[in-house]
């Protein structure tokens, strides 16, 4: 048993090992004080088939464990002849299942090895990178506290093609630190005539007390069976995970004979497992399948995090993100009357009027306040439009969210939806005309007000076409979705709900266009040129349309 | 991870900003204002000094404190269920039994001062003082008497488990936003008794409604928002209290808090948020802000223009914000749901 801190624990944990009958062997860091040591001792000193070793210092990754372990393992095949297999633990190690169901376990098989011991081309988790590289560079700088020159030697090593030779007889393997081996092996690997080589080999591997044992036991033992009876985690840092009194029920269920780490404080974790009347499970196999898919999750969620999700310890940088897809309409409304209910109505779903006008946001249904508490206030959604969409989206995870936009909204959100992928942006282009035309201003605002529209729209259309726009982008002209307008809603509502894909049979109502091509006629004798529309000239009545096909504009 | 300069910021301020110059600018303002605080200890004065309890491995919290006589009972009671060992506690002049209160619980150890809470920055000037002198090497709870902690597994673990847990990753800061809570109806119609739970009658929240703008000079994020900037603050955005803290920190001598616990230097602290789409740790500081005695308080304050922005915030508690619950507030179950809801996060820890 390695220990290092919370020597306290350790002493309960050896306690319960020896008295169901299982000798140890305790080594103590090094650099533990000697009081604490001696204090160690002292509680233990009334149990006789508990020893202590030599002491090692134990810095992670160093050469110092494995000679504890040596030390530790030499000492235990010396005072205790009946042992069969040893078992490598920590301080921080908890026996999970009664202690004899492990020495059955064990007994019935007595010629095996447990010890995870894997080819380095095979290893996904190391630490760093490297994996045939601990074997053949040296690594003489700390990793923990000399991380740059330990980070700029090897690349050194590497450029410089430099490869310490691997022994012969060596074969790399690298598993977990925790293993449980029988007699057999051990004493082969401790008493081996090569041992000095060994050693001296593997003083210059890094992280040796990962790779001594792992890569010896291939060569002596004729039966490895290659994982590890400790369930123990690591993070994304490889750092192990911690076990607390709330994983009580997860640790009682794995089946496994042996947990680490567990936090010194867990004391529920302790009074259960180590109390006597450890209530006997039927023989089963170690499965720790659940506390797996935890831990696994974690890791996910501190690599990844949740999509779309701005927060104060997640904050991604670059590319704006939105945690669902979501429908922008860019004309819809102008072009047909009562667009949204229309659209809430064949879609099934509540749909925004323009989030972004100038006066609030007009949520669904007319509300002031939205899904998450946002308020529909101009003031605050102009403060940080992007946080307005990303918190609207966050907000309403599981309901597609669809609104219109159009250049007479507030325009900073624009940039955004160019850049996200999940916007599936449909714009016509050209309809603010229809705006001007049913608004009945007098000519010369009208004027004015439509070379500002179509400024703005150009500039918008400009970025939704950029090669580095994400967004999905549809545009058409007034004329062209004016002249076909079925088959360009039917595409759209498909791309919303790809699942009901019926024929529309309600149409939405489009706005009388009696006059609008003379409109746009006049608009031009003005003076001022409206390119967006599309050609009106000859478009015959929406009614009358024959059903021939334009295919919609599809930029990406 | 949070180690400085070193850390990715944002595009182009990387360039230059964490140049040289910058670096060296920071570090002289770290050093102004640790001398401002040490300048400042003069103005307290020792009422009861219990620091000779304080044991190496300890979690201190330090709080300035004026007139909270009613909420004292629970605030402790909370913390000491949490496992803080020691509170070390500035009482600015109050007068309604607080000092003595606080002199009389075995774990605390109070100073006083008549000084002017603005002059010394909020209070922080103090706390920075007491932070370098009993901090160091300890973890630190830097809160104010109505500021609940509220962290991944705190119903199950205590706040040692989290220490050791970021002890073990390196990490030295771990961020907590502030989370105002509120009742349904008007707040100044409550009725709050000394020792009550303060969440029994403020158990509503704004959920989804914040925004972050990220400080470029000192790396941390600038979170508004929540029922204040919706009600209070419509119309003024940029005028809306800061929501982010950083209330836990493994404090080294070096360490100074700039403003308020929204942010410290150095600035690999203030660094507590993944950049690359990953989820870091962290918590909530649930706010009781929101009680009748606040009612008084902004009376008070107003008058006094002692606090941020001359007291405008209180000044708009006094007029408006009466009832801050809306259809969408979302009610107060538990930290799980605080971090279903993309509040908070438990990032790697299990």
């Amino acid at each position: 048993m390695l220990c290092h801190t919370a020597l306290e624990r350790a002493a309960d944990a050896a306690r319960h090992w020896s008295d169901h009958g299982c000798p140890v062997v305790i080594h103590v860091d090094r650099r533990v004080r000697k009081r604490a040591f001696q204090r160690l001792r002292r509680s233990l000193a009334d149990v006789s088939n508990i020893r202590f070793s030599d002491r090692y210092a134990c810095e992670w990754g160093t050469w110092g464990l494995v000679q504890a372990t040596q030390a530790a393992a030499t000492r235990l095949l010396a005072d205790f002849p009946d042992v069969q297999h040893a078992y490598l633990a920590s301080g921080a190690c908890l026996p999970l299942r009664p202690v004899e169901e492990l020495v059955g376990y064990l007994a019935a098989r007595p010629e095996t090895d447990f010890i995870e011991s894997v080819t380095t081309e095979d290893v996904g988790w190391t630490v760093g990178g490297l994996n045939i590289e601990r074997f053949t560079l040296r690594f003489p700088f700390s990793w923990r506290k000399q991380r740059r020159l330990f980070d700029a030697y090897v690349r050194l090593q590497r450029r410089l093609g430099f490869a310490r030779r691997i022994p012969a007889g060596i074969e790399p393997h690298l598993g977990s630190q925790w293993w449980c081996l029988t007699r057999k092996t051990l004493t082969a690997i401790l008493q081996s005539p090569d041992r000095a080589a060994h050693d001296r080999y593997f003083k210059r591997v890094w992280i040796p007390d990962e790779a001594y044992f792992q890569t010896l036991v291939r060569r002596y033992s004729q039966n490895v069976e290659s994982r590890s009876l400790t369930l123990s985690k690591f993070d994304f840092q490889g750092k192990p995970h911690v076990f607390y009194d709330d994983h009580l029920q997860l640790l009682r269920k794995s089946d496994c004979f042996v947990a680490r780490k567990i936090w010194p404080h867990a004391d529920k974790l302790y009074n259960h497992f180590l109390s006597a009347d450890l209530a006997r499970q039927p023989a089963a196999e170690p499965a720790p399948g659940k506390i797996d898919r935890i831990f696994a999750r974690a890791v996910e969620r501190r690599t990844a995090g949740r999509h779309g999700l701005y927060m104060q310890s997640r904050y991604p940088q670059g590319a704006r993100e939105t945690a669902a897809p979501y429908s922008v309409f860019e004309g819809f409304s102008e072009l047909f009357v009562d667009f949204e209910s229309w659209l809430g109505k064949v879609a099934g779903m509540r749909v925004h009027g323009r989030l972004f006008a100038p006066e609030r946001a007009e949520f669904a249904g007319g509300e002031t306040i939205y899904n998450g508490a946002v308020s529909d206030s101009a003031a605050l959604r102009d403060y940080n439009p992007e946080a307005f969409l990303t918190n609207l989206i966050w907000n309403t995870r599981g309901e597609r969210q669809c609104f219109q936009f159009g250049p007479r909204d507030v325009q900073q959100i624009g940039a955004h939806l160019a850049q996200d992928d999940n916007a599936r942006i449909a714009v016509i282009s050209g309809a603010w005309a229809l705006h001007l035309f049913r608004s009945g201003a007098d000519l010369g605002s009208i004027r004015k007000e439509a070379a500002r529209l179509q400024k703005i729209e150009a500039d918008h259309l400009a970025l939704l076409r950029r090669p580095s726009a994400k967004g999905r982008v549809r545009i058409w002209t007034l004329a062209e979705f004016a002249e076909n307008p079925m088959d360009h809603l039917q595409t759209l509502l498909e791309d919303i709900n790809p699942r009901s894909a019926r024929r529309l049979t309600e149409v939405p109502r489009m706005i009388d266009l009696a006059g609008f091509a003379e409109f746009l006629a006049t608009l031009r004798n003005q003076g001022m040129q409206p390119i967006l529309t599309g050609d009106f000239t000859g478009l015959p009545r929406p009614a009358e349309s024959l059903p021939q096909r334009s295919r919609p504009h599809l930029v990406k | 991870m949070v180690t400085g300069a070193r850390h990715p910021v944002f595009g182009e301020f990387r360039g230059f900003a964490v140049g040289l110059v910058s670096t060296y600018q920071l570090r002289l303002a770290r050093k102004r204002w640790r001398f401002r605080a040490f300048r400042k200890r003069r103005e307290l004065t020792a009422m009861q000094n219990r620091t000779d309890l304080i044991r190496r491995s300890d979690i201190l919290l330090f709080s300035t404190i004026r007139n909270e006589r009613t909420r004292l009972p629970y605030f402790l009671q909370y913390y000491r269920e949490l496992g803080v060992n020691h509170f070390l506690i500035v009482d600015n002049a109050s007068t309604d039994g607080s000092t003595e209160y606080l002199a009389a619980q075995p774990d605390v150890s109070v100073w006083t001062t008549d000084s002017s809470y603005k002059s010394a920055r909020y209070g922080i000037d103090w706390i920075n003082w007491l932070l370098l002198r009993y901090g160091s090497d300890h973890w630190t709870v830097v809160v104010d008497p109505d500021e609940f902690l509220v962290y991944p597994f705190c119903d199950s673990r205590p706040l040692r488990a989290l220490t050791d847990w970021l002890d073990a990753g390196g990490v030295r800061s771990f961020p907590a936003m502030l989370l105002d809570m509120y009742p349904k109806g008007p707040w100044k119609a409550l009725d709050y008794r000394e020792g009550q739970d303060p969440f029994s009658l403020l158990n509503w929240f704004d959920s989804g409604n914040y925004t972050i703008t990220p400080n470029q000079r000192y790396g941390n994020l600038w979170i508004q928002g929540g029922p204040r900037a919706r009600v209070m603050f419509a119309d003024q955005p940029e005028q809306a209290p800061a929501l982010n803290k950083i209330p836990l920190v493994r404090w080294r001598r070096d360490y100074v808090y700039v403003s308020s616990t929204h942010m410290l230097l150095p600035r690999g602290l203030n660094l507590v948020y993944d950049a690359w789409g990953g989820e870091k740790a962290s918590g909530c500081l649930l706010h009781a802000k929101f009680l009748p005695t606040l009612a008084g308080k902004a009376e008070e304050e107003a008058g006094r223009r002692e606090h941020y922005a001359s007291g405008a915030e209180y000044a708009a508690y006094r007029e408006g914000g009466e009832d801050l619950w809306c259809r969408w507030s979302e009610k107060y179950i538990n930290w799980r749901q605080l971090e279903i809801l993309g509040l908070m996060s438990k990032g790697n820890w299990a």
